[in-house]
């Protein structure tokens, strides 16, 4: 009864003060709007990428050259994401993986090795047919590539083994192609003939197959459709020649469904350093796509948490606000607290209804700031192309936070007023 | 003596400021006696302590040194939350600046001690519009206190004071802001409760006329009581 009697009069006493009850709020509506907002874009960032990295084979290995350290030292995960991008810098086409290495590989495995994913790329270009165009990146590839990027060909074939063989010029190309050049049907593009441009050089394929483009949720693009970069799949040895280049710089295995790929990944590295314990610059490094997801899930966590911090100290700074415009708010109504306890009203009664107050701003701060928050985070989610996913669990944790905020910033003043002295209170002008 | 007295201070002193250079004694040792059902004036100049007493009297305000006791309670030996649950059912409180609370209707002023009674929301509001119609502000219940003139909103005000049904109404100069036209109804409905409610009333004014009216006259000069006379309604 007192508690509803509490609550009405503080809605009443922020209706009367609408204006600064809200400028009060508004450091409580933007903490907890960014805290859900990052919150909602975070989870849903982490769900679509570790969805699509697990779908992408969660029991793929990645091997790949990787620069050595001064002193021979690597992460604990084998993948050092700093100094690998270098990779590509000075590579000699000597230090790279050879396809002998590979049989060799493939032939001791084979018990649990699925399928192997070499590609080698000739370089990022453009198709061209008059006015039409259409950014391709041309990508020689095993037939490893399709089991491991589960890519899937919805007209025309895959390569044959006689193409592969040969190293004709096919390709498979993105429906994206499709819409650009040929603007229809996936069917009507098979068996014609395209050009691609690759700096001063131009090439031309025979489409034989069209896969249907699936945008990788954790690249943002900000490209038009129009615009967008696919790859271009041309057999691996037909890559090869392309690029005057037979050797691999990083291929992906698929492993068997009973093999597991971490421990996996630790035996491929083994086998392959063996070959590069001369070598001067370089190593092998293999992780699974399993402990890929781990990592950027861990890196999304902790970036979210990074920013829920930042988040909480604009929620710090927002109930100090609550905390002083309370004060204000008992000394302007110091003969009214007077005037209750000349009729009755007990130190506990003054307490409680100055911090059901601070707690009704919160929590209406809190209201609000959640609103904006989810709402924010739909948006963002949205314009990154992944499916928004408000987390219960960090609205109602906002909720209890902002009431925690109301009675740990509300005390102080509620306490001041429950022991001001009626007598002065009433006569206090 | 017919009757035991409701209210008795034996001795009471108030010193402010105490054990520095301007320690001010306000009360220097007051003897009063009030019967139940008795009307009963305090007069005095400013600073002659009368407020002082009277807030001793309401429990608002402990003395430095004496004995107090209020229907048989003794009020220097009480808690805090006792003096509260005093204020609340035995002492009805109406000052000179009305103190209504502001953005509050009538009714819900009227209603305020009651709630710190624990009276039920509908008991509560039953009783505030029958003390509303008893003190002629049935018209006016919904009514905030901005939109009342100062004899209405003392009227609220003595509503109020009769909410939890006190044995003694307490009011300081309830006609000091009032012009003597409206002064005359609020001493009017003061006259009322002591006769038809038997309720005990003590009423600090500077009006010796007002004053008159009532049963008994004490003068406080300087923290003492100098004159103690009777005044002119006996019954």
């Amino acid at each position: 009864m007192m508690l509803y009697e509490n609550i009405r009069l503080a809605l009443f006493s922020l209706v009367a003060n609408k204006m600064r009850a809200l400028l009060t709020m508004l450091g409580i509506i933007i903490g907890i709007a960014s805290v859900i907002a990052i919150m909602t874009v975070g989870n849903s960032v982490t769900q679509e990428m570790t969805d699509s990295m697990a779908s992408l084979g969660a029991n793929n290995v990645t091997v790949m050259l990787q620069q050595k350290e001064e002193e021979e030292e690597s992460t604990k995960e084998g993948v050092s994401f700093g100094r690998g991008s270098r990779r590509n810098s000075n590579v000699q086409e000597a230090d790279m993986i050879t396809k002998e290495m590979i049989n060799e590989y493939v032939e001791k495995y084979a018990d649990s090795i699925t399928a192997i994913s070499a590609s080698q790329s000739v370089g990022q270009g453009q198709i061209k047919d008059g006015n039409l165009y259409a950014n391709v990146s041309i990508s020689g590839s095993s037939t490893g590539v399709f089991v491991a990027d589960d890519t899937e060909v919805v007209a025309g074939r895959f390569f044959t083994e006689r193409e592969m063989e040969d190293a004709s010029m096919v390709a498979i190309v993105s429906d994206t192609v499709v819409t650009n050049m040929f603007k229809g049907e996936n069917e009507n593009a098979i068996g014609k003939e395209i050009t691609a441009y690759v700096g001063d050089r131009f090439y031309k394929f025979v489409i034989v197959g069209v896969y249907e483009y699936e945008q990788s949720p954790y690249m943002i693009s900000t490209t038009s459709d129009k615009d967008k970069e696919t790859t271009l799949y041309i057999p691996l040895k037909t890559g090869q020649n392309l690029a005057h280049n037979e050797n691999f710089a990083t291929f992906t295995v698929v492993t068997k469904a009973e093999t597991d790929p971490d421990e996996f990944a630790k035996t491929t590295k083994q086998f392959f350093n063996a070959y590069y314990r001369k070598n001067r610059n370089w190593q092998i490094s293999a992780f699974s796509m399993a402990s890929m997801v781990d990592i950027m899930s861990t890196m999304m966590g902790s970036l979210t948490t990074a920013i829920s911090v930042i988040a909480g100290i604009a929620l710090l700074v927002g109930g100090i606000g609550v905390m002083n415009i309370m004060l204000v708010s008992i000394t302007e109504r110091t003969r009214e607290i007077g005037t209750r306890k000349a009729l009755g009203a007990p130190n506990s009664s003054i307490r409680v209804q100055f911090i059901v107050e601070s707690i009704v701003i919160c929590v209406i701060g809190g209201i609000i700031g959640i609103i904006l928050g989810v709402t924010a985070g739909i948006l963002l989610a949205n314009w990154l192309g992944t499916p928004a996913s408000p987390s219960l669990s960090s609205i109602v944790m906002s909720i209890t936070f902002s009431m925690a905020i109301g009675v740990f910033f509300g005390y102080y003043p509620a306490n001041k007023a429950a022991k001001m002295d009626p007598i002065e209170a009433l006569r206090y002008e | 003596m017919d009757k035991k007295p409701t209210m008795s201070l034996k001795g009471i002193t108030k010193n402010f400021f105490i054990g520095s250079p301007n320690e001010l004694h306000v009360l220097k040792g007051i003897d009063l006696d009030v019967n139940e059902g008795e009307f009963v004036a305090i007069v005095g100049q400013s600073g002659s302590g009368k407020s002082t007493l009277m807030n001793i009297i309401g429990a608002l305000d402990r003395p430095t040194a004496g004995e107090y006791t209020l229907d048989d309670v003794d009020m220097i030996k009480a808690k805090d939350g006792e003096l509260s649950k005093i204020r609340n059912q035995k002492i009805g409180f109406v000052f000179q600046t009305y103190n209504l609370i502001a953005k509050t209707n009538a009714i819900k002023n009227v209603e305020m001690p009651m709630l710190y009674g624990g009276m039920s929301a509908r008991k509560r509001n039953d009783r505030a519009k029958e003390l509303l119609e008893l003190v002629g502000m049935g018209e006016r219940m919904k009514h905030l206190p901005e939109e009342l003139s100062g004899g209405q909103k003392q009227r609220v005000a003595i509503a109020r004071a009769m909410a939890m049904d006190p044995s003694i109404i307490l009011a300081d100069e309830p006609t000091g802001a009032l012009d003597s036209e409206t002064g005359r109804l609020v001493m009017d409905l003061f006259h009322k409760l002591h006769e038809e409610q038997g309720k005990t009333i003590i009423l600090i004014t500077h009006s010796p006329e007002l004053a008159e009216e009532t049963q008994r006259v004490i003068t406080i000069k300087d923290g003492l009581i100098t004159g103690e006379r009777e005044g002119g309604a006996q019954l």
